[in-house]
């Protein structure tokens, strides 16, 4: 046998083990992680973005299906629900601020929820979006298991949720401090809260990686947003439905 | 350690039992979220200082929460994979994604901003 064909050999066993695309998933986040900070955190390196495009290549070179990878990526994936249980820690531990901000908390939650939702919906129409994927995308600010929820719920398809909710998570992680910036909003919980009402988890863990506050007020918007856009989407949804 | 992660994952699937059960809106680790914020509120109690438990539940929860970015790229990567599930209207999806989030953001910090008291971190 040729070395090129035991190689091969060595990768078709390989590749079909969880081992390899844990490795590799590690591997891109590090490599991109370390080009983030070294290039001075600049968002537009955002580690999430960076390695999820990475890994994407890898997959799209070498033409493997998703399916393949995810069967050992889900071994990370899993955490994610335990780490969100986590993310009460921050909020404990950060107690006496947050309860000293409830009526703040509370008032921006419910107004904040309600602006998404609206102008969602308003450059959807403006931009002529098919009526099945503006349904998608109504829920897109709240964690991807709420959103999907809220899309079966209202008529809309779950999956298409999900990436929706994601490229939102992504898009708001990396630009969100540009925009803060320009509109000179300086206030770390401020900036926190609205990362993590925007977008949801992958703001919340961007928020969390710069500063301690941003990220428990982030935690603690992601949490009361999806909660109450949970609530308030399928009643307004109705109402809208009733109207027409 | 051990002990710490047992407890994380009991709350998680109390969560995704109490979801399924009740069939709530909010996903089973959100409440998971909930109930551990109250385990731990209750386990200070009145005292001003955390049970040895509660110590090593922090200490692992934070370590966990250090790693958050990296839990969210396989489920990227799907979505990557997946894009052409969008189809035609994959660039007017993402001009509403764009400017719908960054317009989300301005008008959520600038609220809270305003609302919030003064003082508490400037």
């Amino acid at each position: 046998m040729t070395d090129a064909a035991r190689l091969y050999e060595v990768w078709v066993y390989l590749q079909a083990e969880p081992l390899f695309w844990l490795t590799l998933t590690i591997g891109c986040y590090l490599f991109a992680d370390f080009l983030y900070k070294s290039s001075g955190l600049f968002p537009l390196l955002n580690p999430v973005a960076l390695s999820i495009a990475l890994v994407s290549a890898c997959l799209i070179i070498f033409n493997v299906e998703y399916e393949r990878y995810f069967n050992g990526a889900k071994f990370i994936h899993f955490l994610l629900g335990p780490a969100t249980v986590a993310l009460a820690v921050p909020i404990y531990l950060n107690w006496r601020i947050v309860s000293a901000e409830r009526l703040a908390i509370l008032a921006t939650v419910v107004m904040g929820s309600l602006f998404a939702i609206g102008v969602t919906f308003g450059v959807s129409l403006f931009l002529d979006v098919d009526l099945v994927t503006v349904k998608s995308m109504l829920p897109r600010n709240v964690t991807a298991p709420i959103a999907m929820g809220i899309s079966e719920l209202i008529g809309g398809i779950p999956s298409l949720t999900a990436i929706i909710t994601i490229v939102t998570g992504v898009v708001g992680a990396a630009l969100g401090t540009f925009v803060l910036d320009l509109v000179r909003v300086k206030n770390m919980s401020a900036r926190g809260f609205a990362f993590g009402l925007t977008s949801h988890g992958i703001g919340t863990a961007r928020a969390m990686s710069r500063d301690q506050t941003a990220g428990v007020f982030a935690a603690v918007a992601m949490g009361l947003s999806g909660v109450t856009t949970a609530l308030l989407l399928p009643l307004i949804f109705r109402l809208i439905s009733d109207l027409l | 350690m051990l002990y710490a992660i047992f407890f994380i994952f009991l709350l998680q699937l109390v969560g995704e039992f109490l979801q399924k059960y009740f069939v709530l809106a909010i996903p089973g680790p959100v409440i998971g979220l909930l109930l551990m914020l109250v385990a731990l509120l209750l386990q200070r109690g009145s005292r001003d200082s955390d049970t040895d438990f509660g110590q090593k539940v922090i200490n692992t929860s934070n370590h966990l929460l250090q790693y958050l970015s990296l839990l969210f790229v396989p489920i990227g990567v799907g979505v990557v994979m997946h894009l052409q599930l969008l189809e035609s209207q994959l660039v007017k999806v993402l001009g509403v994604i764009i400017i719908g989030t960054l317009l989300t953001i301005i008008v959520t910090a600038a609220l809270f901003q305003v609302l919030r008291k003064r003082g508490v971190d400037d």
